[in-house]
């Protein structure tokens, strides 16, 4: 997409990298670049309003990718990983809470709401130890262990990183406030006539007309009849004697 | 629950121990793991034993992985699972760390002129019922729209008024003030989306009037001219018609090429005033000042005089005539200027 050999330095000068980021419409950036002075360059940062916020400059001191394992042990691309971060360097002071922040915003992939059980495959293990960090992934394989919850184990997936920390530019509290506002979420709007009880049923209420009682279909009986004029009853009555007969009689024989 | 589900889990993981037949899910220090299930975010601030790690670095970091991840399966098998399609998906909760957004927080809608305009009158929207009685169907009806109430678009009979040319078409008349209005607010919405993007506000152009001015008259003349396809440049003109005020002057350049002398001439002429470095003089201007403070002199001898009473009880009491002395009272009105003419 870019092909052109732009000189970008994004300690010396933001512009580029506000443009690129802008150009692809992306709030996260990764680069890489290498040189005497500062040899295995990368530097992490993210923007807020298409300007930078926070930058972190690292060297790579080690580096093992992901076919130097011999357990080919890939997750589908764009899974979302759990990060697991370790060591008390990540909570010393603001600056390096912040690096965290940066981190963890860099590496979360996709905001989702629901996650499969069985897709969290990926572990993103993120250490500091004694002034370095090391990124080390990991394949998760789930083992039986005679409870709901399966026993974790890692294999290494790769890739590693041996990072040293070199220079940040980290935003002021100011902007980084700014940058943390949230958006008075829209009101639900309340729906009429519709409440839910401690059982988590659903009740609705419905405004009918007046039902009319008087054409109300309830069950067929003979008793509930309209009686007939005198004359017609008394031969209907004999009719059914004879079927009453027929019917006794029909008994008798089986 | 969940209460019961840990209590079973953690018998059942008593139960391992006795015969270990399986791995348990039990992870000793799991209280100083922080987890954020929102993000699947496990962070664990313990110090490292760094002798043993210089030993087996990467063991430890592997080992420290899993037990994180342990903890933080634990308590990610405890939220509610729900079953799509033969998968077990768990709902995230909300996230706990604090991350910045991408964008900054949307603006609000702008106002309205109109409501700009309500907002400084203190204009408060009443709410109006949707259904409105109606008279002659003797129901209730929507306020507006298809099937409204009090239709008076669907009248077969409109009364002429008493004013008005007997052979007017008054159904065409409404039909046309319809169009109207609503052309108008279309010109409004329009504006006033110009005028939240803060572009250029186009001109109404010309509304109809009733009784339209001299004014408006020769600036619909003006419109009208300009009003062809070539932008009025074959418009008839009537005799003796001066230009209008209403259109533009076009801007005309010197020819490049061509009188060289008049050209030197005025080039000349900027040099000389340049050299002799003269300001300009506003006369009118120059008058105004000096009758000013001409003025101004006069007027403040003139208050010298007059001041009798001392500072203290001018003002109120003075003016109403408590003061020792009725001395000369200023009677305001106007503004300082015509004070001073007055007074002459």
């Amino acid at each position: 997409m870019f092909s052109k050999k732009n000189t970008t330095r994004p300690f010396e000068d933001q512009s580029s990298v506000e443009f690129f980021t802008s150009k692809a419409d992306s709030s996260l950036f990764m680069f890489g670049s290498h040189s005497k002075k500062r040899p295995h360059n990368l530097v992490i940062g993210r923007l807020f309003d298409n300007q930078v916020l926070d930058m972190a400059e690292f060297g790579i001191e080690k580096f093992a990718s992901m076919q130097e394992f011999k357990a080919r042990l890939y997750t589908a691309s764009g899974i979302k990983p759990c990060l697991i971060f370790s060591g008390e360097f990540f909570e010393e002071n603001d600056e390096n809470k912040r690096i965290k922040n940066l981190l963890i915003d860099f590496f979360r992939g996709a905001t989702v709401e629901k996650i499969s059980l069985s897709g969290l495959e990926h572990v993103i293990n993120i250490s500091a130890v004694n002034g370095k960090i090391y990124i080390r992934s990991y394949r998760v394989l789930m083992k039986k262990s005679g409870s709901k919850t399966p026993r974790v184990e890692l294999e290494a997936m790769g890739p590693f990183l041996d990072l040293s920390l070199r220079r940040t530019r980290l935003a002021s509290d100011d902007l980084f406030k700014r940058a943390l506002k949230k958006a008075a979420l829209a009101k639900a709007k309340k729906k009429k006539n519709i409440s839910h009880d401690a059982l988590g049923n659903k009740l609705g209420r419905i405004h009918m007309t007046t039902q009319n009682f008087g054409k109300l279909q309830a069950r067929k009986l003979k008793g509930l009849k309209r009686k007939a004029p005198v004359d017609k009853a008394e031969k209907k009555q004999t009719k059914e004697g004879n079927k009453r007969k027929k019917v006794t009689d029909a008994d008798s024989e089986m | 629950m969940a209460g019961k589900q840990t209590v079973v889990d953690s018998v059942l993981a008593q139960n391992q121990t006795d015969e270990p037949k399986f791995k348990s899910t039990h992870v000793e220090n799991a209280e100083l793991v922080e987890i954020d299930e929102g993000l699947l975010l496990a962070s664990n601030e313990n110090k490292l034993d760094l002798k043993e790690f210089r030993q087996k670095p990467e063991e430890i970091l592997k080992n420290l992985a899993r037990d994180a991840t342990q903890v933080l399966f634990n308590s990610l098998w405890q939220l509610p699972v729900e079953k799509v399609e033969g998968h077990f998906l768990i709902k995230l909760p909300e996230i706990k760390t604090w991350l910045p957004r991408e964008k900054p927080v949307p603006k609000k809608k702008a106002v309205t002129k109109w409501q700009e305009y309500a907002k400084v009158k203190g204009i408060l929207n009443t709410k109006k019922s949707r259904m409105v009685w109606d008279e002659a169907s003797k129901e209730y009806k929507p306020r507006w729209g298809y099937k409204r109430a009090n239709d008076d678009t669907k009248d077969w009979l409109i009364e002429v008024p008493v004013n008005a040319d007997p052979m007017e078409d008054q159904f065409a008349k409404k039909k046309t003030a319809k169009k109207e209005r609503v052309a108008k607010n279309e010109l409004q919405r329009l504006r006033n989306i110009a005028r939240s993007q803060k572009s250029k506000v186009p001109g109404v152009g010309l509304t109809p009037t009733e009784q339209p001015s001299k004014e408006h008259l020769e600036k619909a003349l003006a419109i009208a001219h300009k009003s062809t396809a070539s932008i009025g440049k074959f418009t008839d003109r009537l005799p003796k018609e001066k230009p209008s005020k209403y259109t533009g002057k076009k801007r005309k350049f010197e020819p490049s090429i061509g009188n060289l002398k008049s050209e030197k001439e005025k080039q000349l002429k900027i040099l000389d005033i340049h050299s002799k470095k003269i300001p300009k003089i506003d006369v009118t201007k120059a008058a105004n000042r000096a009758l000013r403070q001409e003025e101004e002199e006069r007027s403040k001898a003139a208050e010298k005089k007059s001041r009798k009473t001392p500072k203290k009880q001018r003002g109120k009491k003075a003016s109403l005539g408590l003061g020792k002395s009725g001395g000369k009272i200023r009677k305001g009105g106007g503004n300082k200027k015509t004070r001073g003419k007055r007074r002459m």
